[in-house]
């Protein structure tokens, strides 16, 4: 690594209005001039390590991809199906998120009251819960001979959510709302409040400040919990094997199919795997403002 | 005349207030955490009184003891605050005719107002401009515009030169006065600036906090 120039003291390096400008401080990392010593170079081996480990499982995906059949292996029934069960059921589980996760989230975000961190802690467990669990947990209240509310949708309306695909959107909103309920959450409580007096002011009512205003201004937040959500459902795989099950066309979705095929048809499965891996890429990418920007 | 007599408490203080404001400008001072905000916030119907009265001529906006709350929405009481807070996903058109549109006002009436409150302003070139675009001077002048078309009944500024640079400053500061005048209506603007109570006001409004429980309380000078 070649040293760079240091630059001019009258260039200030240091664009961060915030930082000490104090000429004892050290100049940030990355933008003065390099000095590599034993440490930083034993550091940066092991950085690379880690970069090695992330970045080659994924290029080998790339590398088992059938590149010359890959639309045809795409279009084997199975792959069908399952691209368009997960698309569909992606799609309508997004659907859910925003329509059931908005309102909790401008609730958590505007009114102070009791059991409100307690709310938001509730609406978290299931990031950090296992997925195999959180499907357990979908059984024990929504299958259809054991679940309190399962038996009685069954009871009731003849509806079966296990082993059907309305258990896949299940499952796939209970893992992935919660990204969207934070990430709308901060969206709301980042707003500056005087914009909503502003068009009270100006006539204003309170329905169009909420629709017109509010909404508006959190849009970029929420859209971007909307794509983490969606691709947070689209890998989902441990909550819909145990709940839903793994029926091909119904509940078989990317990830199942994946691992299923990896037996029987491994270049089927790592043509899936690219598919999904070109998703997540595009999804950093169109979230680049939030995610991968960093802190500097 | 405006007049704002009573008292409101808030998390951290109470405001204990007694003023009357005729068709001038005067200047609401006063230390931090003396209810400045909290008073234009009550004139404009984001907070309540807890008692007392306020009233603009023979029009009532609050009188918590006849349970009389008159909606903020239609006090017409033009607010301006430090930032112009335009709403970043209208153009400055919309923006300027927000009041008009909310009123139920056809969108081209609407626009032809806009464009004639932003000419009225010498402002007419930034009619087509992004809002993103606009320098704090310029965005100023576009909510200036915003508020004047409501027709305001009272105008209401928390510090609207503050963050301005010197020079804009001067200039925003003879063209409030002109508007002001103009108008005729009761101007209440928070300002710390000496230079701004000497160019626009006729009068000075001071919020003092004193000691322990004691509720904010208010002199007038000059």
């Amino acid at each position: 690594m070649a040293e760079r120039q240091a630059p001019s003291p009258f260039t200030d390096m240091n664009t961060d209005q915030t930082a000490d400008r104090s000429p004892a401080s050290l100049p940030p990392v990355g933008r003065g001039r390099r000095h590599i010593s034993p440490v930083s170079l034993g550091l940066s081996v092991v950085a690379a390590v880690a970069v090695a480990f992330v970045a080659l499982p994924l290029l080998g995906i790339a590398w088992r991809t059938p590149w010359s059949s890959v639309l045809e292996q795409l279009s084997s029934p199975a792959a069908r199906a399952a691209l368009r069960l997960s698309v569909l059921t992606s799609a309508v589980t997004a659907l859910c998120t925003i329509v059931l996760g908005t309102p909790l989230a401008w609730l958590i975000a505007r009114y102070e009251f009791v059991g409100r961190r307690l709310l938001r802690a509730i609406i978290t467990v299931p990031v950090v819960l296992p997925p195999v669990v959180s499907g357990v947990a979908l059984l024990a209240v929504f299958g259809r001979s054991n679940g309190l509310v399962g038996r009685m949708l069954f009871d009731t309306f003849g509806t079966q959510l296990t082993f059907s695909p309305l258990g896949v959107i299940v499952s796939q909103t209970f893992v992935a709302m919660p990204f969207y309920v934070l990430a709308a959450e901060a969206g709301f409580t980042t707003i500056d409040r005087r914009f909503e007096q502003l068009a009270t002011t100006l006539g204003a009512s309170e329905k169009y400040i909420f629709a017109g205003v509010t909404l508006r201004l959190a849009a970029p937040a929420l859209l971007a919990g909307v794509v983490l959500a969606w691709a947070r459902a689209l890998g989902e795989f441990g909550a819909t094997i145990t709940f839903a099950g793994n029926i091909e066309g119904r509940t078989q979705t990317l990830p199942l199919a994946v691992y299923l095929l990896l037996e029987s048809d491994p270049s089927t499965a790592y043509a899936l795997s690219m598919v999904m891996v070109s998703v997540a890429v595009a999804v950093l990418v169109a979230l680049r403002g939030r995610y991968l920007r960093g802190n500097r | 005349m405006l007049r704002v007599t009573g008292v409101a408490t808030r998390p951290n203080f109470a405001l204990d207030i007694d003023i009357a404001v005729g068709k001038e400008t005067v200047a609401v001072v006063g230390d931090n955490g003396t209810g400045k905000s909290t008073l234009l916030q009550l004139i404009a119907g984001l907070h309540r009184l807890n008692r007392g009265h306020i009233t603009l001529d023979d029009v009532v906006f609050d009188s918590p003891e006849q349970r009389n709350f008159m909606a903020p929405q239609r006090r017409r009481t033009a607010l301006l605050f430090q930032q112009a807070l335009l709403f970043p996903f209208l153009s400055v058109r919309e923006n300027v005719a927000f009041s008009l549109r909310r009123s139920g006002t056809s969108r081209e009436a609407a626009d032809a107002a806009a464009i004639a409150a932003l000419n009225r302003l010498d402002a007419l070139r930034l009619a087509d401009r992004e809002v993103g675009s606009l320098s704090g001077g310029e965005s100023q002048r576009v909510a200036l515009a915003r508020a004047l078309v409501l027709a305001p009944r009272v105008m209401l500024l928390d510090e609207p030169l503050t963050s301005l640079d010197r020079r804009t400053r001067a200039d925003f500061r003879t063209l409030l006065r002109d508007e002001f005048c103009s108008l005729a209506i009761p101007c209440l603007i928070v300002t710390h600036d000496d230079a701004d109570i000497e160019a626009m006001c006729t009068k000075e409004i001071r919020l003092e906090r004193t000691t322990g429980f004691e509720p904010a309380t208010l002199t007038l000078a000059r």
